[in-house]
């Protein structure tokens, strides 16, 4: 254990955190699109976002490998290349979310917002957002803990993270290079959805809590 | 003041409204009632532009409401729906401030209306609250509340105690009577219970098939209510179906009576049995005779026989058929315990007591019997 330590100690730290910051900045980004593209879908009228869903759906088929190798033949092995293609796949799961969980809000709760007088944007930030809040959050974790096993592509186009293990360790048949990468990853993964629990708990008014265990 | 001036709404080919004109003045609390698809409710929504007309116009104080912003005219107009829709997210503090937040109000002038809002329906200490944590009927009071809160001089209600249950309805239908009268508010309620009309409205408008049947006082429409099915909405409200009026229908018929020939401790029993100080008294063809008292059997009973010497025909009887109210008058006046009523061949039907009385008076106010 020692003298694995001794020998990879040091990549294996600087693997973790490229890893890690790849799954953060990927994930806020995916965040903020997709909160943004949820709303905005779900502002359409239900017929044209009926149709709009399935095709988004489609994308998310996509094999994360064949998008990240398109991406590299556009931008190149670059760094933007792996936060670009992990920004897009974190994108979907939110985007669902937000959009379902904005749909799913009752109709009691927007007439009662309209009739007390508040504008289309005081229903969704006062009302719309707060309630579907914990859908929002759920397809946030989800979206994270996807990017975790996502992120471990980039090393495929030499951008590090713990990917450099796994690749390094099937190439050379090595069990332990593999379990170097996959532990942390899979710890990770955990610590991040931890986290994100934690700031759903935070996140969800009181009032809400009972209806919040979904 | 509210006028509707020829104002119609289609939903596809189907016509909501049709042609509803009508004024509804200030401070008048009134109730748009009728069967369901009437358009009562599409009504109210056109108040406060829920819900835009196809033509006609809409006008408060004077003022075509196209003419005012949607959502500022919503912020000058109580809103209370009948699901609540209290926001699940927010406190009740903060679900009454809603409003005046919305109106700019500063934050003290919130911290002041909540307590001031609270005790008017006596939840003072459920500020903190969130609605989940309320009962319906906690809620919809809160809901009262949340419309209130701005004081806006227009409140419009849809349904607001149809999901509550009769006892809560009762007390919140008193409650936002009490309020409308104490704030001078000008109410549009939606319902379609008529007992729940008759007991909040000053006015009625009676809508079918998005027309107006009838627009009136609950006691001119419960006097010459305008159609059939106005008639057939007032039921059991109206005085088509007189409230019975002779005593037997208010007589009691489980009375103790016995025959004159039984011995006089055997009566004296029965009466400790039944908890009586006097039975009727027949003679073998059960005709009524007269009653025997405890107190004359006492007094004089030692070492009789029979009771029939110590009947008396005091008690005053009253034939079937004969009206209440003159036993009525004469049990409250003259303060004797009961009437006895007879039947033709003078066996006895019952008696009348001071309870049938206040049976009577009970069905007069609240025109039910069980």
């Amino acid at each position: 254990m020692r003298a694995l330590l001794a020998a990879y100690g040091g990549s294996l730290a600087r693997a973790v955190a490229v890893h890690t910051l790849y799954v953060l900045v990927s994930v806020a980004i995916g965040f903020l699109l997709g909160l943004l593209a949820g709303i905005l879908l779900s502002r359409l009228p239900r017929r044209v976002s009926g149709l709009l869903m399935p095709v988004l759906s489609i994308f998310q088929t996509i094999p994360g490998l064949v998008f990240i190798g398109l991406l590299f033949l556009a931008l190149g092995m670059t760094p933007a290349t792996v936060i670009v293609s992990l920004s897009i796949y974190a994108m979907f799961p939110v985007l669902k979310n937000t959009y379902t969980g904005i749909l799913g809000v009752e109709t009691k709760y927007i007439e009662a917002a309209r009739g007390c007088g508040m504008s289309q944007l005081q229903a969704l930030g006062k009302v719309e957002l707060p309630l579907a809040m914990p859908t929002i959050v759920a397809g946030l974790r989800m979206s994270a803990v996807y990017t975790v096993s996502w992120t471990v592509l980039a090393a495929m186009i030499g951008q590090g993270g713990l990917g450099d293990f796994i690749y390094q360790g099937t190439t050379s048949n090595n069990n332990t290079l593999i379990l170097l990468g996959a532990i942390p990853a899979a710890v990770l993964a955990i610590a991040i959805g931890g986290l994100i629990d934690a700031l759903q708990k935070r996140v969800t008014p009181r009032g809400l809590r009972k209806e919040a265990g979904r | 003041m509210i006028q509707f001036e020829h104002v119609t709404k289609n939903y596809g080919k189907t016509q909501i409204l049709k042609d509803l004109t009508f004024t509804i003045p200030d401070g008048q609390f009134v109730v748009l009632i009728g069967p369901s698809g009437c358009g009562k409710t599409t009504t109210l929504k056109t108040i406060n532009r829920l819900i835009e007309p196809d033509s006609g116009t809409i006008s408060i104080d004077g003022q075509d409401i196209r003419q005012t912003d949607k959502v500022q005219l919503r912020r000058h107009i109580g809103y209370v729906i009948q699901q609540i829709g209290l926001f699940p997210n927010m406190t009740v503090a903060q679900n009454i401030c809603v409003v005046p937040k919305l109106l700019k109000y500063d934050k003290a002038q919130c911290n002041a209306l909540v307590p001031d809002l609270l005790k008017m329906v006596g939840m003072e200490q459920h500020a903190n609250k969130y609605p989940s944590e309320l009962s319906g009927g906690q809620q919809q009071r809160i809901g009262v509340l949340r419309a209130l809160a701005a004081s806006p001089p227009i409140v419009l209600m849809d349904e607001p105690f149809g999901a509550l249950d009769p006892m809560t309805r009762e007390v919140l239908q008193d409650e936002v009577k009490n309020l409308q009268q104490k704030l001078e508010k000008t109410i549009v309620f939606v319902t379609h219970d008529m007992g729940e009309a008759l007991k909040l409205a000053d006015i009625i408008i009676f809508m079918e098939a998005g027309r107006i049947v009838q627009m009136a006082s609950p006691e001119e429409m419960l006097e010459h209510p305008a159609s059939d099915l106005v008639r057939s909405f007032l039921g059991k409200h109206t005085a088509e179906n007189p409230a019975p009026t002779t005593v037997e229908s208010f007589m009691r018929t489980n009375v103790l009576s016995v025959k004159k020939h039984r011995g006089v401790l055997e009566c004296a029993e029965r009466m400790a049995r039944g908890s009586v100080d006097t039975l009727l008294v027949t003679d073998q063809d059960r005709r009524y005779l007269g009653t025997v008292s405890i107190g004359d059997i006492r007094h004089w009973g030692q070492g009789l026989a029979s009771i029939e010497p110590l009947i008396r025909q005091t008690a005053r009887t009253a034939r079937v058929g004969d009206e209440a109210r003159e036993c009525f008058d004469y049990l409250l006046d003259s303060g004797a315990p009961y009437v006895v009523v007879l039947n033709d061949d003078d066996t006895i039907a019952g008696i009348v007591t001071k309870t049938s009385v206040a049976r009577s008076v009970a069905q007069n106010l609240w025109g039910d019997e069980r």
